[in-house]
């Protein structure tokens, strides 16, 4: 009875799943597998891009952290925010305390004027996080053709290859190619967009940020600010920015496979002898 | 109930007699998993799975409990605090990704251990209440899994969120009022991240009690075996401690091995970029997937485009995803070969490797891809053998199909005869 029903139930979802499937291969027939887009065809997936940090045996290059991050405060963070990043955590970057303390006198944050009570700015404290450029998302919007600069904290986590996607789109602004508007007419880049084939619909409403070579004055001793060693400086910063365990996980992750290593091959050793008694050899 | 050559617990000195006179609790663990369970001496590593998975249940557990110490299921600070938990807790970033590629990594032994099942008919007589029980954990995992994906409340989380909870408003006349109910509003909100945390904290020990029925179900019949031939002997069997004690031993190190070597470098692997960006209502992302354990659920779910006859093509994808789960309570009753092993029945083995594994490998790519073509047609043609599979193949098969010779016992299997095959004629085992 319940092999009877349950034929019948299996045959009805089959059926039902297979009209679906007759539509969908009807109209594949007669009206194609849906027409190509733009952004299908133009698209690109980030460039190479080779840190210090990656791999399994890499760390952090603390110079090229500390050019990124003066990279990002010169140029980034007139529009972007990095609201989970603290002054203090520049530490890690190789600077010591009395750098922190005048690093962080160098941000002016928002704080409570003492005697009056009243909001005003403050030069910040290495316990500050980095303070947003608009006091809110309106704020934002407005000044920037109603698209909010996303907060950069988490950037090169928060895309698919996120550091190499971070260096590709500020390396990647062009003309839009004329096979583009050849093949899509429709597709023209809209005034105050950019065309970046990086980006996923391909237009975006951050102009070039990094315009000319030596914009940012890097201290002797570091290599020359082109706009490709700016981008990769600031890649490298946010990848350290989304993840500033990254050193010490891959750290801690080594000694934790070496033991278990050695556990288990011990834990094999063992099971052999415990078994060598009944010795049992599987046929199945 | 246990065999009648079972070792007897005996408390050996004073701490161990006052014990087992007051609460025989070193007698019940001697009994569940120590040298009380004799247990077939054949089992292979697809054995080690109910272990490693109870082993992932204690670690979510834990590592769980003291992510709720740092984090606060409040729509405005949730992501908030989770970067909190990753930058400034102490080790907090790896009791996340542990707590993260954990849960992955208890489906991934839950699905093998699943499959096992399948493969070796392990639902069948006497174990039927057994495979019931392993279905509930799977759908409460599920659920679990589900409710803590959203607390991070990232991009992710909330279409995640708001796409699952959707599902209920499938449902004719009273879908949208139970949407609204368990969502606690129109959308998800604070409201319902925190009633997710509620349940996400709570479902755990559910399973955990359930997980002691399963085992509890489990030790009235005994394990299965590979062959699928009942114990007879005592010699078909090893007592679980030290044997299966140290085989586990050693498939838990494995598992640690790839489970840490995902948590210290690919920690991000199997999660989503979106879910870095914080949830917000106003900016739908191009592609909203769930979780990679989900995705042949999701594939059968999205297989169903067009209406058939009066039943929208949206409940039906809800009514086959459910199915799909809810089909397994059936298998001991649908399945009537008396014959267990897939090893000793020809047809039933074609159609396991040669059709479920293949179609739910479809399931599971079509799932995480974009409901684009050829990925559509694709999962729909995997739906329907699914439910061929299950509910029209499995019961032919197993009255058409002649299976192969059985051995006698266990130990013939293991040794060729039975005779030479006495456990501890010559050694005695080490106890």
């Amino acid at each position: 009875m319940i092999r009877l029903f349950g034929i019948l139930a299996g045959l009805f979802f089959t059926v039902a799943v297979m009209w679906s499937f007759a539509t969908g291969a009807f109209v594949a027939a007669t009206e194609g597998l849906g027409e190509e887009t733009a952004e299908h065809a133009f698209h690109k997936y980030p460039k190479d891009l080779h840190l210090a940090s990656d791999g399994v045996f890499g760390t952090f290059d603390k110079a090229q952290l500390q050019r990124g991050y003066q990279v990002y405060k010169e140029v980034c963070a007139a529009c972007h925010s990095m609201k989970f990043v603290a002054i203090r955590d520049l530490a890690d970057l190789g600077y010591n305390e009395a750098q922190l303390k005048a690093e962080a006198a160098s941000w002016q944050v928002p704080g409570i004027d003492p005697s009056t009570g009243e909001a005003t700015m403050r030069p910040g404290l290495p316990t500050d996080y980095f303070p947003s450029p608009y006091p809110n998302t309106v704020a934002a919007a407005a000044a920037n053709n109603n698209a909010i600069p996303p907060d950069l904290s988490l950037m090169a986590k928060a895309r698919h290859d996120g550091s190499a996607y971070v260096y590709s789109l500020l390396t990647g602004y062009q003309a839009q190619p004329a096979e583009l508007l050849k093949e899509f007419p429709a597709s023209k880049t809209p005034t105050g967009l950019h065309y970046n084939p990086y980006f996923p619909n391909l237009n975006l409403a951050m102009a070039p940020p990094l315009t000319a070579n030596g914009q940012v004055t890097y201290a002797p001793g570091n290599p020359d600010p082109t706009i490709d060693q700016m981008a990769q400086d600031v890649a490298a910063f946010l990848t350290w920015t989304a993840e500033p365990t990254l050193d010490k996980r891959k750290q801690t992750g080594w000694p934790v496979l070496g033991f278990l290593l050695f556990a288990t091959i011990l834990a094999f050793f063992a099971k052999k002898q415990i078994w060598s008694a009944v010795k049992p050899s599987r046929k199945d | 109930m246990s065999f009648p050559w079972a070792r007897q617990y005996e408390p050996k000195n004073g701490l161990t007699k006052f014990l087992d006179e007051k609460l025989p609790l070193p007698r019940l663990v001697y009994g569940a998993i120590g040298a009380g369970y004799p247990v077939p001496r054949n089992l292979s590593y697809m054995w080690n799975f109910g272990v490693l998975a109870g082993f992932c249940l204690v670690l979510q557990i834990v590592t769980g409990v003291v992510l709720a110490m740092h984090y606060a299921p409040n729509a405005l600070v949730a992501f908030g605090t989770t970067e909190h938990i990753m930058r400034d807790v102490n080790w907090g970033w790896m009791m996340r990704y542990a707590h993260a590629n954990g849960a992955s990594f208890f489906f991934i032994v839950v699905y093998l251990h699943i499959f096992r099942g399948f493969f070796y008919s392990s639902y069948k007589a006497p174990r039927e209440m057994i495979w019931l029980l392993g279905v509930v954990i799977f759908l409460l995992m599920m659920a679990t899994a589900f409710m803590g994906y959203v607390l991070p409340w990232g991009q992710m989380s909330f279409w995640g969120a708001k796409v699952i909870t959707g599902l209920f408003g499938a449902i004719p006349i009273v879908g949208e009022p139970i949407q609204v109910w368990l969502l606690g509003g129109f959308a998800p909100d604070n409201a319902a991240l925190n009633r997710f945390f509620s349940l996400h904290f709570l479902l755990p020990f559910v399973i955990a009690g359930v997980v002691i029925l399963h085992i509890w179900a489990l030790h009235i019949p005994g394990s299965s075996n590979p062959t699928g031939v009942e114990i007879k002997t005592e010699a078909d069997t090893v007592p679980f401690h030290p044997y299966y004690t140290a085989k586990d031993g050693f498939g838990l190190g494995i598992f640690l091995l790839l489970f840490c070597t995902m948590v210290f470098f690919l920690p991000n692997y199997l999660g989503h970029p979106d879910n870095y960006i914080e949830a917000n209502p106003l900016s739908t992302p191009a592609h909203i997937v769930p979780e990679w354990y989900f995705w042949p659920f999701y594939a059968i779910l999205r297989a169903f485009t067009v209406d058939f006859f009066f039943v929208p093509a949206k409940l039906m994808g809800v009514l086959a995803m459910f199915a799909a789960i809810l089909v397994w309570f059936f298998l001991p009753w649908l399945d009537k070969s008396p014959v267990r092993s897939g090893h000793y029945r020809p047809l039933f083995r074609k159609f396991f490797w040669f059709g479920l594994i293949p179609t739910m490998a479809v399931l599971f790519y079509c799932g995480g891809a974009p409901a684009e073509e050829p990925f559509v047609m694709l999962s729909q043609l995997a739906t329907a053998y699914y439910f061929l599979h299950f509910l029209v193949i499995l019961p032919l098969v197993s009255s058409i199909e002649k299976p192969e010779p059985l051995p006698y016992s266990i130990t013939e299997a293991v040794l060729g005869s039975d005779k030479k095959a006495v456990l501890g004629e010559n050694t005695t085992p080490a106890v």
